[in-house]
């Protein structure tokens, strides 16, 4: 009992509201949306996308660990996702048929674990050759093993070949996509956890530098093999959760494209930035919805193009060189911190202590190292801690005198 | 008799045809400061390597503290207690200055805590994660790079990024350090408050140090003890100043007369 109340006030000693931000708003987000749709006043195809951008989340995060942190590049996602789908929706419908009928929540909760350790065994698998390839080559194992699922599924009569298997003991309720989001918050604070721990860190040192990482002690053949298996359990998860919101579960709907799409989230949203993760796994659901919604019939075609040319341009405002300037104004990491910060501000009675002023002053800006001509006036000087700096230079502006005693 | 830390017997390795070190005995003692010379080429970094488990030696054994540790993985070598730095800086760039400390204290055995505990933030979890932030600040403030603990290494300069990896290194807990050319790329003034480092190192952490250097001002000036390697083989060995005045020696930096 003492031991509880020293780790909760030890918890709240170090609580920062700006570190937990994200689970509130998923927690807002839930509770928003929670009582509509209990209510039933969700429309379907509303409901229906908010499904799609929870298990999406799920995805991304779960790829986000592979690919920003571990730095492996994984293009075989989805085949994880399809054998969490296809072993949960086998699950529901054959193995359970009974408790499927009776507690469909409790199915697809043991579904959940049961899809997600099958992808976790394929995970382990796919972590070995990451110890010995690196970069490109993995990539492509892993490519290879999203098509092989891919193939294996739909030559197995088992899970019902290239039509897929009728999930009908699915869980489907207009509660699918509270389950859905509370998993995905579920899944963001384990991540999250992991990667703010000293196993985390770990792992982030291999990503930086492995070489320097072995020499430090860090166990590299576990981390990484670890990293493979939790991020194939999440995405195990994720797939159990996608095949609960469609009627049938086939092979084809995890192709190669589909593992594009999920690594699209995760490199738009930043490399190693789980946040931005989530926000453009929403952005690009909804994006391809209202493409699909809008583009119907023979125009379909064009949806493609103009799904890739949005694409193009997202990449080149959020990486090129010329927008920098416009991007440090109005760039979506602005407004967050801007939002972050007003948020905390209302919560908290203290003052902020940051201040980004000051923030600035020790951090590496190119425009306060000084010139070849000021560096040698700075080193020339003679300075005594009670004589304090004159330039030789005469001051242009008056503000020479004060901005070389804050260079020295 | 004080306590031998590392001893190698006829270490070697050979790439092929090529030999690339070869009956390299060194033997330091419990507080040497013991420096590894030779021009070019002469092999030292292949001797950390062959200690430190980046290659496995053709011929020879290493001891540590009397334990044979002759082709343990680089993981156990540095839990057994060598920990070391690199000729070319190799920090976790993108990572802040205190993470990178962290890194290299989670093997410690005070800061135990297992992936379970930390994906549920169990109570030893805060335990462990409070302490082993409190004893990298402390490193730090050692090395006085407390007030940049939260910036990327990457945008430290030159000379803090190398007590950062000093730091680093040490906070393995090691028995023996070994840094590898320290000194390169920095100007004479970053020099001599290195050296001041490395001394305040060996005496308050009291620490064995085996250092490769090339600048001669910086041998003679912290090193009790050398071996010059000269095209993997040792040339000559023995206290600083004997060594230093060896003709072999300046033969193999300076060149023959003819």
């Amino acid at each position: 009992m003492n031991g509880f109340i020293r780790y909760f006030s030890a918890v709240k000693a170090r609580f920062k509201l700006k570190n937990y931000l994200t689970y509130f708003i998923f927690l807002a987000f839930i509770l928003i949306f929670a009582p509509l749709g209990l209510t039933g006043s969700l429309k379907m195809s509303t409901e229906f996308m908010l499904e799609q951008i929870g298990y999406s989340i799920v995805a991304a995060i779960s790829l986000s660990l592979v690919v920003g942190f571990l730095g492996e590049l994984s293009l075989g996602h989805a085949g994880f996702m399809s054998i969490g789908a296809m072993v949960g929706a086998l699950l529901q419908n054959k193995l359970y048929p009974s408790l499927s009928a009776s507690s469909p929540f409790l199915a697809l909760v043991i579904a959940m674990i049961v899809g997600g350790l099958a992808a976790a065994v394929f995970g382990f698998i796919i972590g070995l050759p990451a110890l010995r390839l690196k970069g490109d080559y993995l990539a492509i194992v892993t490519l290879a093993f999203c098509q092989i699922v891919q193939t294996i599924f739909e030559q197995l009569p088992f899970f019902g070949g290239t039509l897929g298997i009728a999930n009908a003991a699915r869980y489907s309720s207009h509660k699918l996509f509270i389950v859905i989001f509370v998993v995905a918050l579920i899944s963001l604070v384990a991540i999250n956890n992991f990667i703010k721990s000293k196993h985390g860190r770990a792992v982030m040192a291999i990503r930086d530098n492995e070489i320097a990482a072995r020499a430090m002690g860090v166990n590299v053949s576990f981390n990484k093999i670890f990293v493979f298996v939790f991020s194939s359990f999440i995405a195990g998860i994720a797939g159990v959760l996608m095949a609960a919101s469609k009627n049938t579960v086939a092979a084809n709907a995890f192709t190669y494209n589909y593992s594009i799409d999920i690594l699209v989230m995760v490199v738009l949203g930043g490399m190693g930035n789980i946040n931005g993760s989530i926000v453009a796994a929403t952005l690009i659901t909804v994006l391809n919805i209202s493409l699909n919604n809008v583009f119907t019939g023979s125009m379909a075609a064009i949806k493609n193009i103009v799904y890739a040319l949005v694409l193009i341009l997202i990449v080149i405002y959020t990486n090129a060189p010329g927008l920098k300037s416009f991007r440090e104004k109005h760039g979506f990491g602005v407004y967050w911190s801007k939002f972050t910060a007003k948020i905390v501000k209302l919560f908290s009675k203290k003052e902020l202590k940051q201040d980004p002023a000051k923030e600035k002053e020790f951090g590496a800006d190119w425009s306060k190292v000084p010139t070849k001509v000021e560096m040698d006036a700075i080193l020339s000087t003679d300075l005594t801690p009670d004589k304090s700096y004159v330039s030789d230079k005469p001051a242009p502006d008056g503000k020479t005198d004060g901005s070389g005693k804050g260079d020295k | 008799m004080a306590e031998i830390i590392l001893k190698t017997e006829n270490l070697g390795i050979s790439f092929g045809g090529l030999k690339a070190a070869e009956d390299v005995n060194l033997e330091i003692v419990k507080g040497d400061m013991y420096g590894l010379i030779g021009p070019n080429g002469a092999g030292k970094t292949t001797v950390f390597n062959l200690i430190t488990g980046v290659y496995k030696p053709t011929f020879g054994k290493v001891f540590l503290c009397g334990k044979d540790i002759t082709g343990e993985s680089q993981m156990n070598v540095n839990k057994l207690g060598v920990a070391r730095t690199f000729q070319n800086i190799r920090l976790f760039n993108n990572m802040s200055v205190i993470k990178n400390v962290m890194v290299g204290l989670a093997n410690n055995p005070d800061y135990k805590c297992n992936i379970a505990q930390s994906i549920f933030r169990t109570p030893e979890f805060m335990r462990t994660e409070i302490a082993m932030r409190e004893h990298a600040k402390k490193l730090l403030e050692v090395f006085g790079l407390l007030e940049e603990r939260n910036q990327l290494a990457y945008n430290l300069p030159y000379g803090k990024q190398r007590k950062l990896e000093i730091a680093r290194a040490l906070a393995t807990n090691p028995k023996l350090l070994l840094l590898d050319e320290p000194a390169a790329g920095m100007n004479p003034h970053e020099t001599e408050e290195l050296m001041e480092t490395i001394k305040f190192v060996r005496k308050d952490f009291d620490m064995t140090i085996l250092l490769i250097e090339h600048d001669m001002k910086l041998v003679s000036g912290i090193c009790d003890k050398l071996t010059v390697l000269n095209f993997g083989h040792e040339l000559c060995k023995g206290e600083t100043k004997e060594v230093l005045n060896n003709p072999e020696v300046i033969k193999a930096y300076l060149g023959d007369e003819n």
